[in-house]
């Protein structure tokens, strides 16, 4: 059997973020409007490897995810064995800004899943004239916290284990078994409190319930995509952001759970698609 | 029913060695009628019907007659596909020592979605 190879390249960038010297690493690939891909919480890009992969969206798309520092082969920075990790949503925002510039990133789309979902909507509200068009998966106001996150971090739990334990069941039902262990595998591969550093900005430091109806479209174009199987970002939840935002455009995705574009990505095409063709029309 | 899941976890050889380090009681409610169950290294070695004068267990799991039949539909409705979208609705009570509940999380959600019709993995 002779050996074939995916079109995606991966390196490592060095830069400041927050102050502090980082080592990011990211993969790219495709040519044409770039589209940065944000990874859900204590994953990273390989999330992506579906649209990446997929000539239907790397023909005119410059396909970008970067892992954010902690997660997948970008390193926490110098001193983060005497630190607890949380995620912020300053940090966050200041991240990807300094990303696309480091990337000399033209307004791109942006896409973000879950905490990145979430994040979406912060750069909806605060930089919508950055980006050409943001599109929100499983991208909710709030969510709250329905279990003891101290369990995610502690030496008597397996950090990896329980971490795909608990997102397991938000695997949508139609998700092909391969796909399904290969996004709850980048689960048990997350660094020791990663996971949880992340929800505290999903889940406290995040909350944009009070700032959502100040989102205009007519500056950034906005589109919702959520998974009906999603317990933690309900269809319900993406329904009530919809509502509250003119001019947004949301679609619940039948049989697809909370990470789409990694748990099926062929079904997820189906919806991201029209979306990009819509985007690249404008 | 639920006196099923002994030959149904013991027969799946890859369950029982995910859970060769546990060992435990807990205790599941549904509705009215509570079942201890026995675990020994991943085997489960019991499963009783109460009712109980004072059953012993690590942690218990509780809810509901419907939210229970619901979960055990072979293609699960959004919301009861697994025990913790029921905890997140606040229909499925987990009480108790649950650092073995977590511990063993995988463990214990593919051992009850055996209880589906059909026996069909969560």
């Amino acid at each position: 059997m002779s050996a074939s190879f995916e079109p995606i390249i991966g390196r490592y960038m060095h830069l400041d973020l927050s102050g502090r010297a980082h080592r990011i690493y990211l993969e790219e690939a495709g040519e044409g409007t770039p589209l940065l891909c944000l990874h859900t919480a204590g994953a990273d890009g390989r999330q992506y490897r579906g649209l990446m992969n997929d000539p239907r969206v790397t023909r005119n798309h410059r396909v970008i995810a970067f892992d954010m520092p902690w997660h997948g082969k970008s390193s926490p920075p110098q001193g983060w064995h005497d630190e607890e990790y949380q995620l912020t949503s300053a940090q966050y925002t200041a991240m990807i800004l300094a990303v696309m510039e480091a990337l000399a990133l033209d307004k791109p789309i942006v896409i973000g899943c879950s905490i990145g979902g979430r994040i979406a909507l912060h750069l909806a509200i605060e930089h919508p004239e950055r980006f050409r068009a943001i599109i929100g998966l499983q991208a909710g106001a709030h969510v709250d916290p329905y279990y003891d996150l101290n369990f995610l971090h502690r030496p008597d739990v397996h950090g990896g284990e329980v971490a795909a334990a608990i997102v397991s069941g938000l695997v949508g039902p139609d998700a092909p078994e391969k796909e399904r262990w290969e996004t709850l595998w980048h689960y048990m591969q997350s660094g020791p409190g990663v996971f949880k550093g992340d929800l505290y900005f999903y889940k406290i430091d995040g909350d944009i319930r009070a700032r959502i109806a100040e989102i205009d479209t007519g500056r950034c174009p906005l589109f919702l995509l959520s998974g009906e199987y999603d317990y933690s970002c309900t269809p319900q939840e993406t329904m009530a952001v919809a509502n509250s935002i003119a001019g947004s455009e949301a679609t619940i995705m039948k049989g697809l759970g909370h990470f789409p574009m990694s748990e099926n990505p062929g079904e997820f095409l189906k919806h991201l698609l029209p979306v990009l063709q819509k985007i690249g029309g404008r | 029913m639920i006196e099923a899941l002994k030959e149904r976890v013991n027969d799946d050889a890859g369950l029982v060695w995910r859970g060769r380090y546990l060992t435990t009681n807990f205790l599941l409610e549904i509705g009215r009628t509570a079942w201890l169950i026995a675990i020994h290294e991943g085997r489960i070695i019991s499963v009783t019907r109460g009712p109980f004068v004072m059953p012993s267990s690590s942690f218990a799991l509780r809810t509901s007659d419907g939210e229970w039949e619901k979960f055990c539909e072979r293609r699960p409705p959004p919301g009861s596909n697994d025990l913790m979208a029921l905890i997140k609705r606040r229909v499925l009570k987990a009480e108790g020592d649950l650092q073995i509940f977590m511990a063993n999380l995988r463990y214990f959600k593919e051992a009850l979605a055996k209880l589906r019709r059909e026996g069909v993995a969560a």
